[in-house]
């Protein structure tokens, strides 16, 4: 930042001059966008918790006990489960599968996605009208169901999950990324690049691809949110993350709704856990939209 | 009108032939034939039987013909039959589809009951508080696994009133109180997350509408705010709003999925999982098109009643 401003700037030390401004930016964003600062709130929450889980859990989260479906109390926070583990460890825990599976799955349905809609959107014609036509036929199926059979057919295990919930992420990806590309390409900089003989592919990577930034991060910030929601789903139905890996998904099927009459707690913390993280991303998707699409400013 | 009719028509067919095409390579990702499966939990596997049965099904032809046969076969209205339950398929998703249409039915009327009347105050009340709570409110419901919203439901009726979910599916027609009694809350389960979808896409479209010069006019001639709001600008906002709906509908679909599980509902969608789980491949097969169908169908729809709604739609080239 400094740099831009004048060689005066650029000879003092930059950390004190960019502070106050960065803190100014920091309060803007809070006043402006009250709901995404809270969102930023709980995203921090959730990846401290993942990132600490070690630190922050009481118990070994996979280890049973002859303590079954105690109720919380001092040792035992949030009570236990049917086999005795220590649920509050658990819940700590399955933020860091909730958020491996939801980051990996999201970048790799996005990233896979954002290529092929810029080729889409770059290259035009016939490649344009085929690739949109299997993206159509990929979005005809809602995104559980598609994830669902995937899940089915690869089975349950850690890689195939993230597989099976990036997949429905790339037609969503492509459309996005082809709709800003073909704007993009129409402007004066790509015209004058390419009059000074620089290459279609990297026309499109080095000067198309980066201005595409902006809707790909809202992009991804919204599908993280839907992501994690399809792996509990998954995880629920049992075609998701296979035991032991403490899934927030996973803690709520079978055991939590047989005995939910018995030990409530069993359905309340590893659902609000799932909520809060998805609320996280929503609240911050929604400020990050309004903040980086200028035509939905103000609305 | 007629060419974009026609249009309409081809691309639906044309997504409905890939979809067919992606539904049966995704099938065949997994190791091994649907006889394999079969005779995995018998212990002693007679090579000759194998054989037979491998020929019977026609999973010893070429992928091809075995795809032509599928098709073929769904043309004629044929979904294949079960083998778990050894019943032709038709026979278990035929008592199931009521079921699904009333939950699917019963949750997009909520939906749209909620989402429409809470976008349009919120945009009517842009950055007051029931804006705030509204999108709040909006927001969870696109937090929360709804699923879990059904279990939090069912746990405090069973808690607090001492109800319990019936265990056995009741039709509209012996018993409507108890029916409805056994649908309403799964129905409001699925219906919270499609009205929150619903209320931002009302909400940002009024927002649009309200800045144009007519409904400036509108207030200008003396017009009373609530009606230029909900006759003039809600109209014309009606159309996103409607688009939503249909897309909506495939969602909705996915959430009866784990919904009906929950509440144990015997719809089509949770046979969809007894099939998945147990394997029942070609069941899994022909009820995930038949749900493509109900989509592409859905979508088909919509476009058309869009073209009836808006005039301005240039029906040649749309």
């Amino acid at each position: 930042m400094a740099r831009v401003v004048g060689t005066v700037e650029l000879a003092a030390p930059s950390l004190p001059a960019v502070e106050p401004r960065r803190r100014a930016t920091v309060a803007r964003f809070i006043r402006r966008q009250p709901l995404g600062a809270a969102g930023v709130v709980l995203m921090v929450a959730l990846v401290a918790t993942a990132v600490l889980a070690d630190v922050l859990a009481t118990h070994d989260p996979i280890r049973t006990s002859s303590s079954v479906l105690m109720a919380p109390n001092a040792d035992h926070w949030l009570g236990t489960d049917n086999l005795g583990r220590d649920l509050y460890s658990r819940v700590i825990h399955g933020s860091r599968i909730s958020l491996a599976i939801g980051v990996a799955s999201t970048l790799l349905g996005a990233v896979l996605g954002g290529l092929i809609g810029l080729v889409s959107g770059y290259v035009g014609g016939t490649t344009d009208l085929l690739i949109q036509r299997l993206m159509d036929i990929m979005q005809a199926l809602p995104i559980l169901v598609l994830a669902l059979v995937l899940a089915a057919s690869l089975g349950p295990s850690l890689p195939n999950a993230i597989v099976a919930i990036s997949i429905p992420i790339i037609p969503r990806a492509a459309r996005l990324i082809r709709a800003s590309v073909l704007a993009i390409r129409e402007l004066a900089y790509v015209e004058a690049a390419r009059a000074l003989g620089v290459r279609h592919p990297r026309v499109a990577l080095r000067h198309i691809l980066p201005n595409t930034i902006g809707p790909f991060i809202v992009l991804i910030t919204a599908q993280l949110g839907a992501s994690i929601l399809v792996e509990a789903a998954l995880s629920f139905l049992g075609l998701g993350i296979p035991e032991p890996y403490p899934s927030w998904g996973r803690m709520l099927s079978i055991a939590a709704a047989e005995y939910a009459e018995k030990a409530p707690w069993l359905v309340i913390w590893p659902g609000l856990a799932i909520s809060l993280a998805v609320f996280g991303t929503n609240l911050l998707g929604d400020a990050l939209r309004d903040t980086l699409d200028p035509r939905l400013r103000g609305s | 009108m007629r060419g974009y009719v026609a249009k309409r028509f081809v691309i639906a067919v044309v997504t409905l032939v890939g979809m067919s095409m992606v539904i049966f390579s995704l099938m065949r990702l997994a190791p091994g034939n649907i006889v394999d499966i079969i005779f995995e939990s018998a212990g002693y596997v007679d090579q000759a039987d194998k054989k037979q049965l491998e020929h019977e099904l026609g999973v010893d032809r070429p992928i091809p013909i075995q795809y032509a046969r599928w098709v073929g076969e769904l043309l004629q209205g044929d979904l294949g039959k079960s083998y778990r339950y050894d019943m032709r398929a038709w026979t278990i998703i035929k008592p199931r589809l009521p079921v699904t249409l009333e939950l699917a039915g019963l949750a997009l009327l909520f939906s749209v009951l909620l989402g429409v009347p809470a976008g349009v105050v919120s945009a009517a009340r842009q950055n007051r508080p029931i804006d705030y709570v509204l999108r709040v409110l909006s927001l969870a419901g696109l937090s929360m696994p709804s699923f879990w919203l059904g279990m939090v439901v069912i746990l405090l009726f069973v808690r607090s009133l001492g109800w319990i979910p019936s265990v056995t599916y009741v039709s509209p027609f012996d018993d409507l109180r108890a029916n409805l009694w056994q649908f309403v809350v799964p129905a409001l389960a699925v219906g919270y997350r499609s009205s929150a979808l619903i209320m931002r896409i009302t909400r940002s479209a009024m927002l649009e509408v309200m800045r144009e010069d007519y409904i400036r006019t509108a207030r200008a001639k003396g017009q009373r705010g609530t009606l230029v709001v909900w006759r003039h600008a809600l109209k014309n906002a009606s159309l996103p709003v409607i688009t939503l709906i249909g897309i909506e509908f495939a969602f909705l679909i996915g959430g009866l999925v784990v919904t009906e599980t929950v509440f144990n509902l015997p719809g089509v969608a949770r046979y969809l999982v007894d099939a998945i789980q147990f394997r029942d491949y070609p069941v899994v097969q022909n009820l995930v098109m038949f749900i493509a169908i109900v989509v592409v169908l859905a979508n088909l729809t919509v476009d058309l009643l869009y073209a009836w709604v808006d005039p301005r739609i240039k029906y040649g080239r749309a």
